[in-house]
């Protein structure tokens, strides 16, 4: 193994910046995702509880125990493991704990910018970035979680990166 | 302001008159077979005399001639100052604008028939992906090689701010006319194939398709056949025939039937491979013209298409499994336009090595030197894949043992794990990567090697990706984006992928996407 050499470690770069958490109340929005993973859980203990006299409330108990779990811890974890850093030049987005994904993209090579706001989002006063670059692999880089006013003022910024280059 | 973007009028141009007898054709061959389906549905319209059905033939050619006619009318393009337009459609109106800037390539394709009358269809690819990019069929050849010149003169004067967007068009048409016939002299050639390469590789092509076609078109066409392909007894019947004159012929003529039919089994496999390699490529011819490479081939479907340099994304260096042996390699342009299905670009099907290097210098690519330092990922990933891998083995060893014997048990479980064992320790071995100042590459694949190499510069984004066994075992994926493509590092450990990423993100980084090299 020779994953030593070269110019990958060569490179001076290894040490990235930290991190920026995204606005809390993203927390929320993984609170909802959780509960869309609920709802056929619960439906499934309902049914067994009327299916099996014997286990009655068992099941739902369960399933409300794990619940709470899942709609309170899990969302915290998740939102721990999320996170973003705004470069000079370019975006780096964190995420995920088991499975793990770490992209960078380099403003120079955004081609457009979306930012949209589902219903939930609105009412909690967040938006999503998505960045569009010309690559077929990660066509789309979502940046979901982030304060509104943050989200248009980090597209304002890689517009005029953009903007600059293109002079 | 939504004139500015319309067909001035009058200026507007037709594709060629002849190509209405080629559409014409077209629309008839695709509604043979419907209308032969139609007249053996009804047997009382058959029945009520040929004079009915000659009558409802010539409606329907009437009929397709007519909206061919129709649609030649109204289908105007027009070449503007800053773009190419188009406008069609009988009923509903479609207006299509390119503006030369987002033009990849234009590629000229000479299907048979209208090659025998001189028209090329002309294909302005954007990379916005196959279905809709616009397309002029049929113009004459040299219409076709007046709009590519056209556009490529376009393309470079247009973001010059005196390009005047009220000037006269015919004018500038004719000043960028003068520019068809100067590059042609430049053109250098950098690689052709002649019958003989051509018969190599159709060898190597060896396909048993023509007997899945076959097969199909059995199943397709059975209710015209004598007797029941799918009733058993009918080929009971003809085996046992066979079978009595087969024992009274004894042992050697059988080994000699046997023989034969996996001779001309296989015959028709490298026929298959030749006549479909002959037909694509023959005549394959790859130029180096003043802004770009242009590559020819094909027998009767001829095309023609021409690549600017920048647009080269990357370029892979592929092989088979036999072809290998026997030095041969191929080798293809990523690029984010299209070539006839495929997103990359053949331009050496069939080449030495040496061959090859020319034209990756040619694309603004350098192959790996001797000098090239290799890294070899470490072997984590294979051995996580091949013991995954084991479980699905295993099971059907355990499966085979309780339903079979433990014999046939033994045989699958080690069969399978030696196979498994030997498959990634190779593919392991197999993979490897490299970065120098300007480019990285990546080497990797079981039984067919491949080599992409990507300028690091042209690279879009960079993603280090882990599962749980990668969290757990420490190793990640490097995913490039890549425009066209995608270039993929398995199983680094993370802080090499960090430190990858970062050098080569800083290099991309520096170059804005605008100023990527022209």
């Amino acid at each position: 193994m020779d994953q030593d050499g070269g110019t990958a470690a060569a490179a001076p770069a290894i040490a990235e910046p930290a991190l920026t958490r995204l606005d809390p109340n993203y927390i929320w929005i993984l609170r909802a995702h959780s509960l869309v993973v609920l709802v056929p859980l619960l439906a499934g203990a309902v049914f067994l509880g009327e299916t099996l006299e014997a286990l009655r409330w068992l099941p739902l108990l369960l399933v409300l125990i794990v619940g709470a779990i899942v709609l309170w811890r899990v969302p915290l974890r998740r939102f721990s493991h999320r996170g973003y850093n705004m470069g000079a030049d370019r975006l780096r987005i964190v995420k995920g704990f088991l499975f793990y994904s770490d992209t960078v993209v380099p403003f120079g090579r955004v081609q457009h910018i979306d930012l949209t706001r589902g219903p939930l989002e609105r009412f909690l006063g967040l938006a999503t970035l998505i960045l569009h670059t010309a690559g077929t692999h990660n066509a789309s880089i979502t940046l979901p979680g982030l304060a509104q006013e943050d989200a248009e003022a980090m597209r304002e910024t890689i517009r005029q990166h953009i903007k600059r280059e293109m002079m | 302001m939504s004139e500015e973007r319309g067909i001035p009028e009058g200026a507007g141009q037709r594709t060629h008159p002849l190509g209405l007898i080629v559409r014409a054709i077209e629309d008839m061959r695709q509604a043979i077979l419907p209308i032969v389906a139609a007249f053996f549905g009804s047997r009382a319209f058959v029945d009520r005399g040929p004079a009915l059905v000659v009558g409802a033939a010539v409606v329907i050619i009437a009929f397709n001639v007519g909206t061919a006619w129709l649609g030649w009318i109204r289908r105007e393009y027009f070449v503007g100052a800053e773009d190419i337009r188009l406008e069609s459609g009988i009923f509903s109106r479609e207006a299509r604008s390119v503006p030369f800037e987002r033009i990849q390539d234009v590629s000229l394709e000479e299907k048979f028939l209208p090659r025998l009358l001189g028209l090329a269809t002309v294909r302005f690819e954007t990379g916005a992906g196959g279905k809709d990019e616009m397309a002029l069929s049929y113009v004459t050849l040299q219409e076709g090689a007046r709009l590519r010149e056209l556009v490529r003169a376009r393309r470079d004067e247009g973001a010059l701010p005196n390009a005047d967007p009220e000037g006269d068009p015919t004018g500038n048409m004719a000043q960028s006319a003068d520019a068809v016939e100067r590059p042609a002299a430049q053109d250098r050639l950098l690689f052709s194939m002649g019958p003989l390469r051509l018969l190599t590789l159709g060898v190597f092509e060896f396909s048993l398709i023509a007997f899945a076609l076959l097969f199909g078109l059995a199943q397709q066409l059975e209710f015209m056949l004598p007797f029941d392909l799918w009733e058993p007894d009918n080929w009971r019947g003809l085996a046992e025939n066979q079978q009595e004159m087969l024992s009274g012929w004894g042992p050697f003529a059988q080994v000699l039937l046997v023989a034969l039919a996996l001779g001309s089994l296989s015959l028709a496999g490298f026929a298959t491979g030749i006549i479909r390699i002959f037909a694509r490529d023959w005549g394959f011819r790859l130029d180096r013209t003043a802004k770009g490479f242009r590559r020819r081939r094909g027998l009767l479907t001829r095309t023609d298409v021409v690549m600017p340099i920048h647009r080269v994304q990357a370029v892979q260096i592929r092989t088979g499994m036999i072809r290998r042996l026997f030095g041969w390699y191929s080798l293809r342009f990523v690029s984010l336009a299209q070539d006839t299905r495929s997103a990359s670009h053949d331009v050496a099907p069939l080449a030495r090595l040496a061959e090859l290097d020319p034209i990756i210098r040619e694309a603004g690519q350098t192959p790996p030197s001797d000098a090239l330092k290799w890294h070899f990922p470490s072997p984590k990933h294979w051995i996580m894949r091949g013991s995954l891998l084991m479980v699905p083995i295993l099971a059907l060893a355990i499966g085979a043992w309780l339903e079979f014997d433990l014999w046939l048990g033994a045989a699958i479980g080690l069969i399978g794990s030696g196979l498994n064992l030997i498959g990634n320790a190779i593919a392991w071995r197999r993979t490897r990567w490299a970065c120098d100042d300007r480019q990285i590459y990546l080497r990797e694949g079981l039984l067919t090697p491949e080599l992409s190499i990507a300028a690091r510069i042209k690279l879009q984004s960079a993603e280090i990706t882990q599962g749980p066994f990668g969290r757990m075992l420490n190793y990640a994926d490097l995913h490039f984006g890549l425009a066209g493509g995608k270039m993929s590092i398995h199983g680094i450990d993370r802080r090499s992928a960090m430190a990858l990423r970062g050098a080569v993100m800083e290099s991309a980084a520096k170059v804005g996407f605008s100023d990527l090299p022209h």
